[in-house]
């Protein structure tokens, strides 16, 4: 590889390519060609560098300066003042929330400062589509441990030693699994990467791929081997297409260097790889389901056992693990279990990653260890709450989760401290809620989720979920009665008890969390016809304050309705039978003179 | 291409290792050429690029090559800075592309300073 004295680390991940990283990319080049420079700086595309809020994002190595929100426009001048002269260029670096000045070191940015990165270990520090650049950084070196110098129980001893738990969502024992598939009779074994990534607003396992796809492969490479597995899929859903596009190159690259196929280096060991998409169902994150859908039937969940251990793929013993598991292991077998064990809290070893999304001021894909607090989550990670409102709760685990409450923001995050909390691990998503969100409109919103994607299998499941969103939505239009929140709990504790899978067995979670903390919400909307938060239209009217009122006529011009009147000079008045509560008029108001009630 | 042995993994690392070293941020020695106006008149793109061949034809490949703006005493440009690891930084001055092999086997791979072309040891202070 060729010398260069500085490489600019550009993401490449969806969010920053979407926000025109491939422009920048165009304009870095010319710029740097401008000015003889490209032989002397490099630009590297990397993958998700987790900051998604400010892409396009590049950092400056070897001085790890980071830029942020870059345009086409600023390149000229970035160019010239840091690569030519010398002078980073402060106006293109991020001033976090607190602060006044820029920070320029990735280091110093409190976003960055309290991960800790193992299943990311690479990203923004290699090219995703070159092996090279991976095995540079020691990969597929555990590999070869595992292959030259580990007894097949070994590999699984040492998973199992290192408390690792599955991080799709259930939690369960990594090298228990893989032990139960290991002791199975017989050479047909399959293993499974599942990268049905369902929840909404999770991407972590996108962005692994997408970021660095071996570190998948040598994950699966080194189960294949513990288990003795003879073939591999990699279930990825059909909407993550540069995931796919570089999960394919990563696939030819590790064939052409002989590291999948047959004889992988040179010990006589034969595993492969191949693909499958799936097309994006939420049910197809459940093992059986899965399955299903990978043998080309219906995603439905079957009676468990036999577990997928037992009888999986075409009956034969299968092992599914997630993205993220996977991404792992080599890590695991490279620095050893008791390494791994020293991270986290006392049943939930390592680090897991989440996708810190809502009201925060830093949103993106973090790495933390186990046993991290939601407070350092929110407030030192994600920068605090946007617009400085007050917090309200955190929901976690997707749709099948639960909403966490401000008194419990010194809970370290860990599977069994979230369940006990009402919430779920599952695979990651944190979504952060401020005082306007409504609670009820939470749990609205994920029961209507629920009810699509539900497979219909279980009647529980598929009439229940149903039902319960037709209580929760009646009690947002205000036509909530008393006798609704018992119902609730009753319907929820039934449609826990008669699914057959995950999706049912979680599918109350969203209400039954909200009931446990935000009861009051539920108890304004049946008892006084009111939305606390001001988020139900059926529960609240806008008004103008005319005290406030500067008569700029802003919202009056605004209003697609027209429902706003108003002489020239004089305070504007709402006509509440015209107005559809849309808001323009609110997020319009320089003054804050539209109320909601 | 041909199928890897475990050996050969770590023959391909060392080929790529200038490549991540540099993007952990760490060296053993920062050089900084500073590039004001008039740095570049004086030829400090020049020393750049000799450095950069030194860096590739040498085995020691933790070397962090940056640039910097004017160092201040623009008559005796170009200038660079070399700072050793744990060492207080030295200017040198009135550089020439063929001063630079020197300084950088003398000084950046074996730790002595070339007292001909150094200027002084030590930076200003500042607040």
């Amino acid at each position: 590889m060729k010398t260069y004295r500085t490489h600019l680390m550009l993401c490449a991940g969806t969010g920053c390519v979407s926000n025109g990283a491939y422009r920048i990319k165009a304009a870095l080049e010319r710029e740097l060609a401008k000015h003889y420079l490209q032989e002397e700086v490099a630009v590297v595309m990397t993958g998700c560098n987790g900051f998604c809020a400010q892409g396009p994002v590049m950092i400056v190595q070897p001085e790890g300066i980071f830029y942020q929100l870059l345009t086409d426009e600023a390149v000229p001048h970035l160019v010239e003042e840091h690569f030519l002269k010398g002078r980073p260029v402060e106006r293109l670096m991020y001033t976090p929330p607190e602060a006044k000045t820029p920070v320029p070191r990735m280091s110093d940015i409190g976003f960055f400062r309290k991960q800790r990165l193992i299943a990311l270990r690479n990203r923004g520090l290699i090219d995703p589509e070159k092996i090279e650049e991976y095995i540079a950084r020691g990969g597929y070196r555990a590999l070869a441990k595992a292959l030259t110098s580990m007894r097949r129980e070994e590999i699984v001893e040492e998973i199992k030693k290192s408390g690792l738990r599955g991080r799709g969502g259930a939690g369960f024992p990594t090298g228990l699994k893989w032990e139960l598939t290991a002791k199975q009779p017989g050479d047909e074994k399959f293993i499974v990467c599942n990268g049905d990534e369902g929840d909404p607003g999770a991407f972590m396992d996108r962005s692994i791929v997408e970021s660095d796809p071996h570190s998948v492969l040598e994950g699966m490479l080194i189960g294949a081997r513990a288990m003795g597995a003879s073939h591999g899929f990699v279930y990825i859903r059909q909407e993550y297409p540069l995931a796919l596009e570089r999960l394919n190159l990563a696939l030819r690259q590790a064939r052409d260097y002989g590291l999948l196929g047959t004889d992988i280096l040179g010990t006589g060991f034969d595993f492969d790889i191949s693909v499958h998409r799936g097309a994006g169902a939420f049910v197809c994150g459940e093992e059986t389901s899965l399955i299903g859908s990978l043998e080309g039937r219906p995603p439905e969940p079957r009676i468990r056992p036999p577990f997928p251990a037992e009888s999986g793929v075409r009956g034969k013993p299968t092992c599914i693990n997630n993205v993220e598991t996977w991404a792992t292991v080599a890590e695991i077998i490279s620095r050893g279990a008791e390494w791994f064990s020293r991270i986290g809290t006392e049943t939930s070893k390592g680090t897991k990653v989440f996708s810190l999304v809502g009201k925060v001021k830093n949103t993106g894909l973090v790495e933390v260890p186990m046993g991290i607090t939601l407070r350092e989550m929110v407030y030192e990670i994600g920068g605090g709450i946007e617009g400085d409102r007050k917090f309200k709760a955190v929901q976690t685990g997707g749709p099948s989760g639960g909403c966490i409450p401000a008194s419990l923001l010194d809970l370290p995050i860990d599977y069994e401290r979230l369940t006990e909390a009402g919430a779920i691990m599952g695979s990651g998503g944190m979504i952060v809620m401020d005082e306007d969100n409504c609670m009820v409109d939470v749990a609205r919103y994920f029961l209507e989720f629920l009810r699509d994607e539900s497979c219909g299998k279980c009647t529980a499941c598929r009439e229940g979920v149903d039902v319960m969103y037709q209580i929760v939505s009646d009690i947002c239009a205000g036509k909530g009665a008393e006798e609704h929140i018992p119902l609730l709990e009753e319907l929820g504790q039934a449609v826990k008890d008669g699914s057959m899978c995950a999706l049912g067995g979680t599918a109350p979670n969203p209400v039954m969390s909200t009931l446990r903390y935000f009861r009051d919400e539920y108890e304004a909307h049946i008892k006084e016809h009111r939305c606390p938060a001001g988020v139900c239209k059926a529960l609240i009217t806008f008004r103008i304050d005319p005290e406030k009122c500067k008569a700029c006529l802003v919202c009056n011009k605004n209003c697609p309705q027209e429902a706003i009147s108003g002489e020239k000079k004089k305070p504007q008045k709402i006509d509440p039978e015209k107005c559809v509560k849309c808001g323009v008029c609110r997020d319009m108001c320089k003054f804050e003179a539209v109320t909601v009630q | 291409m041909a199928k890897l042995r475990p050996e050969d993994l770590d023959k391909i690392a060392e080929r790529m290792r200038k490549a991540v070293s540099l993007r952990d941020g760490a060296g053993r020695a920062k050089v900084t050429v500073h590039m004001g106006t008039c740095g570049i008149a004086a030829g400090a793109r020049k020393i750049m690029t000799a450095l950069i061949r030194c860096v590739d034809e040498s085995v020691v490949k933790d070397v962090i090559l940056t640039t910097s703006g004017c160092a201040g005493l623009c008559s005796r440009e170009p200038m660079m800075t070399v700072e050793l690891a744990g060492q207080a930084p030295v200017k040198y001055v009135d550089l020439t592309e063929d001063r630079i092999p020197r300084i950088f086997t003398e000084h950046v791979v074996n730790g002595k300073i070339v007292a001909e072309y150094a200027l002084a040891v030590g930076s200003e202070q500042t607040l």
